[in-house]
């Protein structure tokens, strides 16, 4: 099922969580909404459930306008941050409770839904557990449950609103990977809001980057850390460094000096703009006469199979500050002189 | 180790624990409880020994005696079914909905607490008299609802209903929004919702909020007589009977009644009680 989002704005006391927001799902595609908190991804994801009404737009499901159906009508499975299992239900009758609600004309018959039900938990690999209550359960089992019982009323989209965000780093690794294969399994459109971007990054085939309620970039894995389309981007995704430059004669300048590299990539030909780049994009200038940026190291680390200087640089009266990745065989104690040159950046305007 | 696995499969008193003064605060506790409760109510059964088995058993089954316990304990069940139904509504709307008022209406809960229940009585009796203002229009569709068993439900209703809001109110602000959502997304109605989700939530606060709600009407004494109408083995509640026999100087006959309204009140507590435990073991609680 495709799902499309169109032109939606919502606002909460005339505060807007959203503004102007389009998104466009494909079908079988599994989503990640990335952002730091507030910046509208769990809003995102309650309006596609019929969980919040947009104060403008609408969201299609396939080619039919949902905007105004309930969330009952909605038939999405919607697993929550904090499973929300119904604890005076066993693990059986929340998962069978989707079914059991249905009218009596579409309600599957008894043994029907004993099967669906042992069907599911075999596929949330919980066989045998159905007469545990919720409370008996770790908090890894409890978010599989919500996944088996969202996905009992055969939904036609899979919402997942910080599925792992309440787990211990090892479950969360292993939920990761395990919701991964499901999802190529059951080949359902599924979309989940995280803010831990390693997550994102690995799990989804697009993710959607967040920000202050607008989308800021929306690609694959690749194309949102190798191709930041913006300056909240590149900072938001992974590791960088960023000075302001100026740009003039088709060079970047640092504190009006040139340091051997164009503008690139951004939005930018002349004038103030920002320079980012990653700290291992980098690479350590020799020749003392060549043009390139210039500081002096404060600390060094080893970090696994690099080495990370924190590198001042700028004059006293303008100092600024960067990470650089340098090679374990380079002079970089503290106080060395250190001067590099970006291999791979992009320029924004300021 | 064979004597540590011993050990620690047997029931212990003392647990090691980190919150000292176990032994202190336990103490306490039965020594205050055994001063305020146990030593007047054990004064009571040993009053009411003083009467051989066969009288007493004459007291318990005199007609008018078991008519008046009747009264109270079927009068005091209604009336804390009617609390329950109402008072979930009340703490409900309460917990619920911002109004204009609320803080007004919280308040209001609480009056049956503070008010002196005589002062209750009369009240009650003077709007639900048949020449009173609310009698007086339910007269016209032919309903008595004052010196009958109706005016003591009456009575035990308007007593009862803060010890059902007060107890479902904390457990119903407690619950979560996300519960609720969730059975919405798994295609769940509003009344399923409630019924299957929430209701049985709060299923044990109802319970303890009926238990106490109950008890105080089974007690209750002094905004009853003023409505009941007192007409023996019909509206005369035992509580009452009790009085009445005091007044009469059959102190064995008086303590006779209130050790078996004791001992009633106490079963059924211990049965609410017990079914609690059962319900929180069951889900899981404390196992």
């Amino acid at each position: 099922m495709d799902v499309s989002v169109k032109n939606i704005r919502k606002e909460f006391d005339r505060y807007p969580a959203l503004n102007d927001v389009s998104l466009d799902i494909r079908s079988g595609e599994l989503i990640a909404l990335l952002g730091p908190s507030g910046s509208g991804k769990t809003t995102l994801l309650r309006l596609i459930a019929g969980l919040e009404t947009p104060t403008l737009g609408s969201i299609y499901f396939g080619a039919e306008d949902a905007s105004h159906r309930t969330v009952q009508e909605r038939h999405v499975g919607f697993v929550f941050q904090h499973y929300a299992l119904f604890r005076h239900m066993t693990v059986a009758d929340n998962i069978a409770f989707g079914l059991t609600v249905r009218p009596r004309g579409e309600r599957p018959p008894k043994a029907e839904i004993q099967r669906r039900v042992s069907d599911l938990l075999e596929m949330v690999q919980l066989s045998g557990l159905e007469k545990r209550y919720p409370n008996q359960l770790s908090g890894g089992q409890r978010q599989r449950v919500a996944l088996a019982r969202a996905m009992a009323i055969e939904p036609k989209v899979l919402l997942l609103d910080e599925p792992f965000g309440a787990l211990d780093a090892k479950v969360r690794k292993e939920l990761r990977r395990w919701l991964r294969e499901f999802h190529d399994r059951t080949g359902h459109t599924t979309v989940f809001v995280t803010h831990d971007q390693e997550e994102a990054l690995e799990l989804a085939d697009r993710v959607v980057v967040m920000s202050q309620g607008k989308i800021e970039q929306v690609g694959s894995s690749d194309d949102v850390y190798d191709r930041p389309n913006s300056p909240f981007v590149f900072s938001f995704i992974g590791d960088s460094a960023s000075l302001p430059v100026s740009i003039s004669d088709g060079a970047v300048r640092f504190q009006n000096e040139p340091i051997g590299i164009a503008p690139h990539g951004g939005d930018i030909a002349s004038g103030d703009g920002t320079l980012f780049f990653r700290p291992q994009d980098v690479v350590l200038v020799a020749d003392p006469a060549a043009p390139a940026l210039e500081g002096r190291v404060s600390t060094s680390r080893r970090l696994a199979g690099t080495r990370i200087a924190d590198i001042d640089i700028g004059t006293p009266g303008d100092p600024h500050h960067v990470e650089i990745e340098v090679p374990l065989d380079a002079q970089a104690s503290t106080g060395t002189m250190l001067r590099f040159r970006p291999t791979r950046w992009k320029t924004f305007a300021a | 180790m064979t004597t540590s696995a011993a050990a620690s499969g047997r029931w212990r008193l003392r647990q090691p624990s980190v919150i000292p003064g176990f032994g202190l605060t336990l103490g306490f506790s039965l020594a205050y409880l055994t001063l305020i409760i146990l030593i007047p109510l054990a004064g009571l059964v040993w009053r009411s020994a003083s009467l051989t088995g066969a009288e007493f058993l004459a007291i318990l089954s005199d007609e008018r005696t078991i008519k008046a316990l009747e009264v109270s304990f079927g009068t005091a069940f209604v009336a804390a079914l009617i609390n329950v139904v109402f008072g979930v509504l009340v703490a409900w709307v309460i917990v619920r909905y911002e109004f204009p008022g609320r803080r007004i209406v919280d308040a209001i809960v609480d009056l049956p607490f503070a008010l002196p229940t005589a002062v209750a009585g009369i009240a009650l009796a003077a709007l639900y008299a048949p020449n009173g203002w609310v009698g007086s229009i339910l007269n016209v569709f032919g309903i008595k609802a004052a010196f009958n068993p109706t005016g003591i439900v009456i009575a035990l209703i308007f007593i009862g209903l803060p010890f059902v809001v007060r107890t479902v109110q904390p457990i119903m602000e407690e619950i979560d929004r996300e519960v609720e959502e969730a059975a919405a997304t798994l295609g769940a109605n509003r009344f399923q919702t409630i019924r299957r989700v929430l209701l049985p939530g709060l299923a044990p606060a109802i319970l303890t909020g009926f238990a106490l709600a109950f008890a105080r009407g089974v007690g209750e004494y002094g905004s009853v007589i003023f409505i009941a109408g007192n007409i023996p083995y019909v509206s005369e509640i035992a509580p009452l009977l009790i009085v009445i026999r005091l007044e009469e100087f059959s102190y064995g006959a008086a303590t006779a009644i209130a050790t078996i309204m004791l001992a009633l009140s106490f079963t059924m507590l211990l049965v609410i009680n017990l079914i609690q435990a059962w319900n929180r073991r069951r889900y899981g609680h404390g196992a």
